[in-house]
């Protein structure tokens, strides 16, 4: 998948696994996700959709990355989300490891702001959702950068 | 009571046959709703549109990958699904659903995107329901991770399962989803090939009712000229087999404005009456958003029944090369085993079937398409593909924005348009 692949990012990027939720086959989300990190200089690990839990929770034990980013459309992110978040919470590698979830959430539009509470009880740092979704996130990397330029010397 | 051989009856088998005697186009919605009395009431909404219309349970995504646990919880929590659940309801729950609403007048399809589909086949069977949807190849590229050879297996055998049917005197329907492959920015002659190799697929399992679909895609011109390809190599290909064409109203990043939405849906129901398909899909003022309420589907399919009524012959236009493709690709795989499952299997290994931008770990993923100048959607790479180069290949980077622009050029285009103003009162 050439085309696709995000080339190299110079120096050492920090990494990112991507994925969406285990009932969720949409993919457009997924690989403009990939390309909008890989130009934020993130390396990343796109996993693709209907990802079961386990292999998302293997994968980010074994990668250990600097950020783990769950995309998803479908209508059940609430759901798949809340069980993904407690099963990788409970890995104690995984503990706190900064974890973000955005899209479109529920069936409704996502515009109930109570299941963001649920979200982060969970154990996700931030939700994304609605018209400003990107804009926001893209501020979430700028404010996790200090970090990932610590990392990076 | 005895049935003789050839009096088998479908319900949707045969309200398709009579409503293209009549030369009534038929409308149809992607519904489905987790509550049975929702569900309930949306089809027989459905069915009292001012339409040509057939029922849909459109299932949710948990029961699409088989995760039937989740559905328990879901259902147990009262959280929604964003569909029916007819595996977990069982078949005398869901006949109880349907029953005064099926009917030789009301026929009703099962669409699910699954690509390990026997449980819902078993469902909708057993639930007295005798149409579904997919594809050993449409219902897996699209749908998440299983392995090609996974799915061609077990669409196989709950295709054999389906076609069973006609021993019990009931003719089955299947619909190819071949025409739709991720949506978008997958070009028209690819899109062709894949909806008539998988109808061939079902044909060979021993269906004999089937209907090939085609998404709109970028261009009426060219999609007028794809309609007609996917006729031809029909004809063709499926003699003693009863087909139709079903247009999907656009897959892709649709339009978010009300006049944008049901614009671009109109436009699709007269490219459905002016080509001569039987049967369209609509879309809703809410695609962009969320799941549409029961009176945005019928304002949809009111809308789209309105736009066709009168709507003039679109003859295909200029032969920019769509039939020839489609014919050269079918062909090339084909020409790899008698058996059209594992020649479809064969086809993805070698490239000769590649879909651009497809995640899926049995895509080869050398392929990628362009919107041009005047909308039509074409190759700018062609991998393996057996088909004539489009000049040199491209390797533009592929950017959040670039691909971002591609994917929104339909949107963009119907939310930009004025929208209709309300006519003054005097
Ligand atoms: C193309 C499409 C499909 C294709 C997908 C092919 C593929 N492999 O990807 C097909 C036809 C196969 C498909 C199938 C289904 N689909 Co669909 N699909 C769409 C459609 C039309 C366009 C999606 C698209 O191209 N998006 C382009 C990307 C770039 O945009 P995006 O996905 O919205 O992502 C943006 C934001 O959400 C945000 N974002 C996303 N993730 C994240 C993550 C973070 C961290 C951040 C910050 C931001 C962010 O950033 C992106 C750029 O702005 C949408 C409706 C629409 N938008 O017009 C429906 C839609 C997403 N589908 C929907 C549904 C329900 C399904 C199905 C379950 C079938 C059904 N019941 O109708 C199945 C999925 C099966 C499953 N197992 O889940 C619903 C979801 C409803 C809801 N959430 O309320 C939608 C909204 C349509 C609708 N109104 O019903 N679909």
């Amino acid at each position: 998948m050439s085309h696709i692949q995000p080339s190299t990012p110079e120096g050492p990027a920090p990494h990112a696994i991507l994925s969406s939720i285990p009932s969720d086959s949409h993919t457009w989300n997924l690989l403009f996700m990939q390309l909008l990190l890989s130009e934020q200089n993130w390396s990343v690990t796109n996993l693709g959709p209907c990802v079961p839990v386990e292999v998302l929770r293997d994968e980010a034990v074994a990668r250990q990355p600097r950020l783990i980013v769950i995309s998803t459309v479908n209508g059940h992110g609430c759901q798949d989300g809340v069980r993904l978040a407690r099963t990788l919470r409970a890995v104690p590698a995984l503990a706190t490891v900064p974890m973000v979830l955005g899209g479109k959430l529920d069936v409704d539009g996502s515009k109930a702001a109570t299941m963001t509470g649920e979200l982060r009880d969970a154990g996700f740092d931030e939700v994304f959702v609605g018209g400003s979704a990107v804009t926001d996130f893209l501020g979430y990397l700028r404010r996790m950068a200090p970090a990932t330029a610590t990392e990076r010397t | 009571m005895t049935i003789r051989p050839n009096a088998r009856t479908g319900r949707f088998h045969d309200f398709m046959v009579a409503a293209r005697r009549d030369r009534r186009l038929v409308v149809q919605p992607r519904m489905g709703f987790d509550h049975p009395a929702v569900m309930r009431s949306g089809l027989i909404a459905t069915r009292g549109a001012r339409a040509t219309t057939v029922g849909t349970l459109t299932l949710d995504s948990f029961t699409r990958v088989g995760d039937f646990a989740a559905v328990d919880r879901a259902l147990d929590a009262g959280t929604r699904l964003n569909g029916y659940p007819i595996v977990n309801y069982g078949p005398a729950f869901t006949r109880a659903m349907l029953d005064g609403v099926l009917g030789a007048d009301f026929p009703i399809q099962v669409r699910h995107g699954s690509s390990l589909p026997g449980r819902i086949f078993e469902a909708l069977i057993a639930s007295g329901i005798d149409a579904s949807e997919g594809g050993p190849v449409s219902y897996c590229l699209p749908y998440g991770r299983t392995p090609l050879r996974r799915t061609v297996a077990a669409w196989r055998a709950a295709g054999r399962g389906f076609a069973a049917l006609r021993e019990q005197g009931v003719e089955p329907h299947i619909e190819t989803f071949g025409g739709c492959m991720l949506g978008q920015l997958c070009p028209p002659a690819m899109l062709v090939a894949i909806s008539v190799l998988e109808g061939l697929f079902f044909a060979r399992l021993g269906i004999a009712s089937v209907s090939l679909s085609y998404a709109q895609q970028t261009h009426p011109g060219q999609d007028a000229e794809a309609i007609a390809a996917l006729g031809s190599l029909a004809a063709e290909l499926l003699p003693g087999v009863e087909w139709h064409i079903v247009l999907y109203t656009y897959m892709g990043m649709y339009p978010e404005t009300r006049h944008g939405a049901l614009g671009l849906v109109a436009d699709a129901a007269r490219l459905a009456a002016g080509t001569g398909c039987s049967r369209l899909i609509v879309k809703t003022a809410a695609e962009a958003d969320r799941i549409p309420t029961i009176a945005e589907n019928v304002e949809a399919l009111e809308v789209a029944a309105r736009a066709a009524e009168g709507a003039p012959p679109i003859p295909s236009g200029t032969d920019t090369g769509i039939l020839d493709q489609a014919r050269r690709l079918v062909d090339a795989v084909l020409g790899l085993s008698g058996d059209v499952g594992a020649a479809l299997i064969e086809a993805f290994a070698k490239g000769y079937l590649d879909i651009p931008y497809c995640l899926h770990p049995d895509n080869a993923g050398d392929t990628a398409s362009l919107i041009t100048g005047d909308g039509r959607l074409e190759w700018s790479r062609t991998g393996a593909l057996p088909i004539p180069r489009p000049g040199p290949a491209r390797r533009d980077r592929l950017t959040s924005r670039g691909l971002l622009d591609a994917l929104s050029h339909v949107k963009r285009r119907y939310d930009a348009r004025i929208p209709p103003q309300p006519k003054e009162i005097p």
